[in-house]
């Protein structure tokens, strides 16, 4: 079993280099989605299978496809490729690297003197993590109730086209 | 049955955290920076998973739902603003929104 | 009655701050009758009060409003006492003060500060009260230094043009010198005595000093430097002529009738601690003598009309002061009162003059006003007549010739003293008859416009009767013996002691100093009248002296020298020193700062994301270093 977590984890790093070093917006998001499916697998092996498919579901099948969506309505053309070329240099990946380097060992190396304990996960079945979201947890429902409400009652607004006003003598001249 | 070490489970969520960071401190478009963010967000769900799973119990199943709600609702606002300012700016460069500068 | 006294300084307070917190606002109408009225009323108190107080024939009457300030053992309080010196003080101050807001409704009629000037007329109406009336010495400093504030607002009255802000500053920093040697007086004072109560002191001073003593010296000594820069006398002369740049009202009130007159009530209260330091009282005397004769000589080469009555101002204090020296003090007292009148009445009708002719101000171009203004030129003319003293029709004939007797035949008078005062009558007599014919008589050289209206003529009127007859309340031996105003004055000020063998001269001394006055007025109508022709060669050959006359006998030039250009200098030098860096590189290090910083705004938000990190890194290791 810990031979598929380290396939996957592999394979999930390998997308997600693939997914920030893209020109197209397309074919980063099909990395990403690689990427989502690889940290299903991962999901599975720590005992999580309601989350694996969770995560497959809504991630991968929602989100990513909503970006999909919104990147057709953008009506973009070719030179948006050109112009990621241009701003995607070699140069640029040093500094961000070298900070996000020192961020990484710093993790690391609390993790690493965190102390190990190696176990056996069981798994979590979803029946074990329905009961505890509506029990203990029932407040964060409401919560996560109230927060898709709001997300779409702002996407929906902020997310018109206002009509253009135009002089009502324009506006005969348009009909 | 599964010996994999809790160890290895939460540098795998740091190493595709720090990615993601990377992504979102080199890219210039928008939307890009959102797909970065998403990235970010999924390293600190597995983060949960795997706490979780360390103490047996579905808390950070729990706590991954909750992100991965936030997540939804903040990709579909973040959407709809990045329309919005398309249709301002005509760009998506993500430098050309400085008028808040100095 | 006595109970009102509070109300003589309150009323024209009361006035001015309705004045001060209108803000020109009011009409004209309203703002003259709280003007005029508040000090009218309070003329009013102070006649009543003052008959009462005669006719009761009480000493002394002290009314105690509240306690100032109690610090330790020193708390003065806000007390006001009325003697015999003090009503003669406040009868002037209110009566001629009222007379002069009369005159102000028709003179100052087409000015656009008319609520601010009688705003700050009352205002120093209410300060000279307060500084005659005080019972404490810090009560005293208080009106003191209200009246110089006053004078300051008043003189740069017309703040449009430059010279009348310069001449109020010079006039304020000249008065400050004074009014510092008067504070260290008065600290001096309390740390010797422990009080600064004027009653208390008067008593105790004499057990505490013997005459002579160093201490009564100095603190004598410092009073006489705060006397000295209120009332223009050598050293510090330089401001009155200067000061004549405000208004003629303001000329009149301030710099003629009351507030010079305050160093001369200073001395006078103060009489105890000059009596015991006799050397003191003699430099009072000294400086009064040559102050009269330089601002003599200087009036006689004057062009400005008001000048020339500014000068003679600082000669006539200079009498008083002379007076004081010798220890004659009801006869200062007498000449500042009919002092007040006719030098107010000359400032008044030198003030219409002035505005008849369109505000010209130099004599040698008016001329033949004589039957064009005659109410103007009588009354300028009595007033001419009381200044030089002409004899037994003016009151100044009986107030200054009482000095002039006393000045040779006082304990304390010398020959020196006598003749400086006799030149000086001989001089006051040209000079002032000199400005009449140059002034009324002779051919027109400046159209007359309109004439004067009623509210400046009446007070001209009122003052040319009082300067008539004002002298009768005090003949000398000679005419009768008439001494109701010593006799009035005795409680308070002691009687003038005569030397031996000298009461008989009296007579024939009058008659030298009614010749004298009379040969200056035929000396006078000589050059300027009947042989005009010989001025100018007299002025060809005379031309240095006339020149170093002019300008007050270099003291303006002296000053400059001595004070003036090196403190210029000092500041010019001290423009650029140590202090001043430390606030430029404040000032530097500020906008670096700003530039910097605002470097970290460049609206750019992946640069805010690279914040972030680099502030997390931080956090991190910060932790990763106290573990």
């Amino acid at each position: 079993m810990e031979a598929t977590f380290y396939i996957s984890s592999a394979i999930a790093i390998l997308a997600t280099v693939m997914v920030i070093t893209s020109y197209n917006m397309i074919h980063a998001l099909i990395y990403l989605i690689v990427s989502f499916l690889a940290i299903a697998v991962v999901f599975f092996v720590l005992g999580a299978p309601f989350i694996a498919a969770l995560e497959i579901i809504i991630y991968a099948g929602a989100i990513v496809v909503l970006v999909i969506f919104v990147i057709m309505m953008l009506n973009l053309r070719d030179e948006t490729v050109a112009e990621e070329k241009t701003w995607l240099t070699r140069e640029i990946f040093i500094f961000p690297a070298i900070l996000s380097g020192i961020l990484l060992a710093e993790l690391v190396y609390i993790i690493v003197n965190a102390g190990s304990t190696p176990l056996s996960y069981p798994a979590i079945s979803p029946s074990e993590v329905g009961l505890s979201l509506y029990g203990p947890y029932v407040i964060g429902v409401q919560l996560s109730g109230i927060l898709l409400m709001s997300g779409i009652v702002g996407a929906y607004h902020l997310g018109r086209q206002k009509k253009k006003v135009v002089h009502r003598f324009l506006e005969k001249i348009e009909q | 049955m599964n010996n994999v070490p809790v160890e290895a489970g939460l540098i795998l969520a740091g190493i595709l955290f720090i990615l993601g960071l990377i992504s979102v401190l080199i890219r210039r478009n928008i939307i890009f920076m959102l797909i970065s963010v998403e990235i970010m967000l999924n390293a600190a769900g597995l983060a949960f998973i795997v706490a979780g799973a360390r103490w047996g119990q579905p808390d950070g199943q729990v706590m991954f739902i909750f992100i991965v709600t936030m997540a939804a609702a903040e990709v579909s606002v973040g959407l709809a603003l990045i329309l919005q300012i398309y249709h301002q700016i005509k760009t998506l460069d993500g430098d050309a929104a400085n008028r808040m500068k100095g | 009655m006595n109970e009102f006294l509070w109300l003589i300084p309150a009323l024209p307070l009361a006035g001015a701050l309705v004045l001060i917190l209108t803000r020109g606002n009011l009409s004209r109408t309203v703002a003259s009758i709280i003007g005029a009225g508040s000090v009218g009323m309070a003329a009013i108190v102070a006649i009543i009060i003052n008959l009462d107080f005669i006719s009761s024939g009480q000493q002394a009457y002290h009314q105690v409003l509240w306690t100032w300030m109690n610090v330790d053992d020193f708390s003065p309080a806000f007390a006001f006492y009325l003697d015999a010196l003090s009503v003669i003080f406040i009868f002037v101050i209110t009566f001629v003060g009222f007379l002069i807001h009369i005159y102000s409704i028709g003179f100052m009629a087409d000015d656009s500060g008319f609520s601010r000037f009688f705003a700050f007329l009352n205002l120093f109406v209410c300060s000279m009260l307060i500084l005659v009336l005080a019972d404490n010495l810090v009560l005293l400093y208080l009106g003191w230094e209200g009246v110089g504030l006053c004078s300051y607002l008043l003189i740069g009255f017309w703040y449009d043009e430059e010279k009348n802000g310069y001449a109020a500053r010079k006039a304020f920093i000249i008065t400050r010198v004074g009014d510092t040697a008067m504070a260290i007086g008065l600290f001096m004072l309390f740390s010797t005595l422990g009080t600064l109560n004027i009653q208390e002191i008067l008593t105790q001073a004499p057990q505490a000093w013997t005459v002579g003593s160093q201490t009564a010296i100095a603190i004598a000594f410092l009073l006489l430097g705060g006397a000295v820069g209120k009332s223009a006398q050598l050293p510090l002369q330089t401001w009155l002529p200067d000061a004549m740049a405000g208004p003629s009202p303001v000329s009149a009130l301030i710099h003629a009738a009351t507030m010079v007159t305050a160093g001369v009530y200073l001395i006078a209260r103060m009489h105890v601690i000059f009596e015991l330091a006799p050397v003191a009282q003699l430099w009072v005397g000294i400086i009064g003598a040559i102050t009269l004769l330089l601002a003599g000589f200087s009036a006689l080469t004057q062009f400005d009309l008001k000048r020339v009555l500014a000068y003679s101002t600082i000669s006539q204090i200079g009498y008083m002061f002379l007076a004081l020296g010798i220890g004659a003090w009801s006869s200062a007292i007498f000449h500042f009162m009919i002092h007040a009148f006719f030098k107010a009445l000359l400032f008044l009708g030198a003030g219409a003059v002035i505005m008849v002719l369109h505000h010209e101000h130099d004599m040698f171009k008016m001329g033949g006003l004589k039957n064009k203004l005659p109410v103007i030129y009588w009354t300028f003319l009595i007033g001419a007549a009381s200044l030089a003293a002409l004899p037994f029709i003016t009151a100044g004939f009986y107030s200054k010739d009482q000095i002039l007797w006393l000045a040779w035949a006082g304990e304390k008078g010398n020959i020196w003293f006598y003749l400086a005062a006799l030149i000086g009558a001989l001089v006051t007599s040209i000079y002032t008859f000199r400005m009449v014919f140059l002034t009324f008589f002779g051919e027109e050289k400046t159209h007359v416009g309109h004439g004067a209206g009623r509210l400046i003529t009446i007070p001209l009127v009122i003052l040319a009767v009082l300067s008539l007859l004002g002298g009768f309340i005090e003949l000398p031996h000679t005419m009768g013996h008439v001494t109701l105003l010593s006799d009035f004055l005795q409680p308070v000020l002691p009687d003038v002691v005569l030397r031996p063998g000298t009461e008989q001269s009296e007579w024939w001394m009058q008659g030298i100093a009614a010749i004298l006055c009379l040969l200056g007025i035929y000396v006078a109508y000589f050059f300027y009248m009947k042989r005009t022709d010989l001025r100018a060669e007299i002025k060809g050959a005379t031309y240095e002296l006339n020149r170093f006359w002019f300008s007050g006998w270099g003291f303006d030039a002296l000053y400059d020298i001595l004070f003036v250009q090196p403190f210029l200098y000092l500041a010019r030098t001290n423009k650029n020193d140590f202090l001043d860096k430390i606030n430029e590189g404040m000032v530097t290090g500020a906008n670096f700062f700003h530039k910097t910083f605002a470097l970290t705004q460049n609206g750019v938000m992946r640069w805010y994301i690279m914040g972030i990190v680099v502030g997390a890194i931080l956090i991190l290791s910060l932790g990763l270093l106290l573990h």
